[in-house]
Order: C-alpha cells, then sequence, then structure tokens
C-alpha cells in the first residue's frame, strides 16, 4: 500500500455499508438551516458508482412526482449522516443509465436479489421535504 | 527563510469543517540534513546548505563524499542553499523535519520542475486562440498566424512567441495553504496543485510574500 492511499485511509469512513448499483438506499444527508441541522432522507436506486478510495462517489436516482431525480455524492462526505440498504437489486451492468430513458413503472423496477436479507419497504417512500 | 526538500507523492482529496471537499497536494517532506554553514564573516552572507535523500558512499565522487564528510554525514542526492537569518541557529549535521518549517493553517510556496510536455504548439504553449475552423481556413486551424511585417524589419523579433519545448523548466508556486502537517511520518498536505509529477523533488518554504 502506497503512502498516498494511507493518507486516504485515515480520513475514509468506516460506517459505509456494502452497496452497489441495483440497491435501493436511504441515504441520510445533513442540511444546515439558519444554524440548525436536521436530516434530510434522499431514498432511490444507486444507478452508479464512480472512482475510487477516498475520492469515491455514487449516484442515486428516484422518480419524484413523476420528474426524475439524481444526487450524487461522495461516499466519504461527512455531509452523509448515514446511508441505509433498503432492498438489493439483481442488476447485471455497473452502470444503470438506462433507468433514465424509461417511463412509468418500468423506471425504477429492479428484481430483487434472491439471497439478499435486506427488508424491502415501500418504494414510494415520501420525501422529507 | 525556512525550508526542506521533498517527494511529490500526488494528490488526492479531503473534506474540512464545512464538509467541501479540498483539493491537497501530499509531499513527504525531509528529513533534511545540514551539511554546510555559511557565515556573513566568511562567506559575506549567511545560508545553510541542506541536503536530501542519502545514498550509498560509493555513489558519491570524491569531492561530493569529502564535502558531507566535513559534516560528519553520509552522501545524499539533493543539495540546495537556503537564506536564513541567523546562521548561528543552526548546527552542522541538524535534522530539519517538516514541523521545523511549517505549521498547519500557514503558507507555504512549493518550487519544482514542471512536467515535461515536449514540443508543443502555441495553443497550448502561449494560450493562443488559434484560427477558425471553417470560412475557408485550410490546415491552419492551430497555426500560429503572423509573426510579424514584411520588409521591415525583415526579420523575426526575438522572443516572439513560437512553438517549441514546453515544461520541463523551475516553476514556483505562492502562497498555498497548508491544510495538515504531520511530523511523525514526514507528510505535508497543501491545498492545490504543486509543480511535477508524481516523486518530483521539490522544494517547500514559507510563503516569502504571505499576505495577514
Amino acid at each position: 500500500m502506497n503512502t498516498l492511499d494511507q493518507v486516504e485511509d485515515a480520513y475514509k469512513r468506516d460506517n459505509i455499508p456494502d452497496f452497489g448499483p441495483g440497491d435501493t438506499v436511504r441515504v441520510n444527508v445533513r442540511v444546515v438551516e439558519g444554524g440548525r441541522e436536521r436530516i434530510q432522507v434522499f431514498e432511490g436506486n444507486v444507478i452508479a458508482r464512480d472512482g475510487g478510495g477516498l475520492r469515491e462517489m455514487f449516484t442515486v436516482r428516484k422518480v419524484s412526482f413523476g420528474v426524475g431525480v439524481e444526487r450524487i455524492f461522495p461516499v466519504h462526505a461527512p455531509i452523509i449522516a448515514s446511508i441505509e440498504v433498503v432492498r438489493r437489486g439483481k442488476v447485471r451492468r455497473a452502470k444503470l443509465y438506462y433507468l433514465r430513458d424509461r417511463v412509468g413503472q418500468r423506471a425504477s423496477r429492479i428484481k430483487e436479489k434472491r439471497d439478499s436479507q435486506a427488508r424491502a419497504t415501500s418504494r414510494q417512500s415520501p420525501d422529507t421535504d | 527563510m525556512k525550508a526542506i526538500l521533498g517527494e511529490k507523492l500526488g494528490m488526492t482529496q479531503i473534506f474540512d469543517d464545512q464538509s467541501q471537499a479540498v483539493p491537497v497536494t501530499v509531499i513527504k517532506a525531509g528529513p533534511c540534513r545540514v551539511v554546510q554553514i555559511k557565515r556573513p564573516e566568511s562567506d559575506g552572507y549567511a545560508a545553510i546548505q541542506i541536503a536530501y535523500r542519502e545514498m550509498p558512499e560509493r555513489r558519491a565522487n570524491k569531492p561530493t563524499a569529502g564535502h558531507f564528510k566535513r559534516a560528519g554525514l553520509p552522501p545524499h542526492r539533493h543539495l540546495v542553499e537556503v537564506r536564513v537569518d541567523d546562521a548561528d541557529a543552526y548546527e552542522l549535521g541538524q535534522e530539519i523535519g517538516i514541523a521545523d518549517v511549517l505549521a498547519k493553517g500557514g503558507r507555504a510556496d512549493v518550487a519544482g520542475v514542471s512536467r515535461g510536455k515536449g514540443f508543443e504548439g502555441v495553443i497550448k504553449r502561449h494560450n493562443f486562440a488559434g484560427q477558425g475552423a471553417s470560412h475557408g481556413a485550410h490546415r491552419v486551424h492551430r497555426a500560429p498566424g503572423s509573426i510579424g511585417a514584411c520588409a521591415t524589419p525583415s526579420r523575426v523579433f526575438k522572443g516572439m512567441k513560437l512553438p517549441g519545448r514546453m515544461g520541463g523548466e523551475k516553476t514556483t508556486i505562492l502562497n498555498l495553504e497548508v491544510v495538515e502537517v504531520d511530523a511523525k511520518r514526514g507528510l505535508l498536505m497543501l491545498r492545490g496543485a504543486v509543480p511535477g509529477a508524481k516523486g518530483a523533488v521539490v522544494l517547500v518554504r514559507e510563503a516569502v510574500k504571505a499576505v495577514g
């Protein structure tokens, strides 16, 4: 392991669950408004993980009121309070950009992994906003 | 002026208190050793000569080996002279670590040899705008255009910006913010980029033009 990786390790979070493209995750984001901090939830499908090390990012996509919304988070950013894996998805590629072109039910339906132990909850969980 | 030699390890990013990503260059700085002390009485000015990266005795030629022997040190690969206010504050053979030079929150300058880009045209080398992609342009899209008048002066002025070798020259970046100093591992994190490739030897010094 080279020194640069060691340097990065010191800043990495250790409470990141194992998740990947196809999984449905609930990202609890810290939002500071007027000096007060609260948690905002963003739940959707992980459609990509990019980069490596401390610079790794992941993209979460959800369809909100018929409009596709994507947020890109750094995996190790302190702005993320926690990440919960809601459902494991069975997918055959690393980047699920094809979901952007889909309409209706097909837009967010991903087959569940058979051996998954993650609990399945409603996909249309309301946004806290 | 306080300075130290080090090796550029590469760039990464870390997150600050506001959860903002800060681009940082990680440098393995030092340890350096004082090889020679120049005093106003004997040399006309005060300076120290510091050395970085030991090398085997058999690799040093006789003059180099002798120079280090005077300081009671094994030969090193890199030597650099640093002006100081008070040469008496240093002694021969003294080790200089990163903590002796910089502290977290301060400002630093970094000098190194920039990455060699080879023979480059004027667009990349001198930020020329280039010429039109269309409107009848033929094989001149990245050409410099006119480089002067005709019979008067009937020559090209010296210093005209033309294609040529780019990079591979000494470059100094001023006033980089010191994000982190790890004295134990001799690591230094500076906000922003520094000259040179990974593994290149760079000189890190206290910012000489720091404001405020």
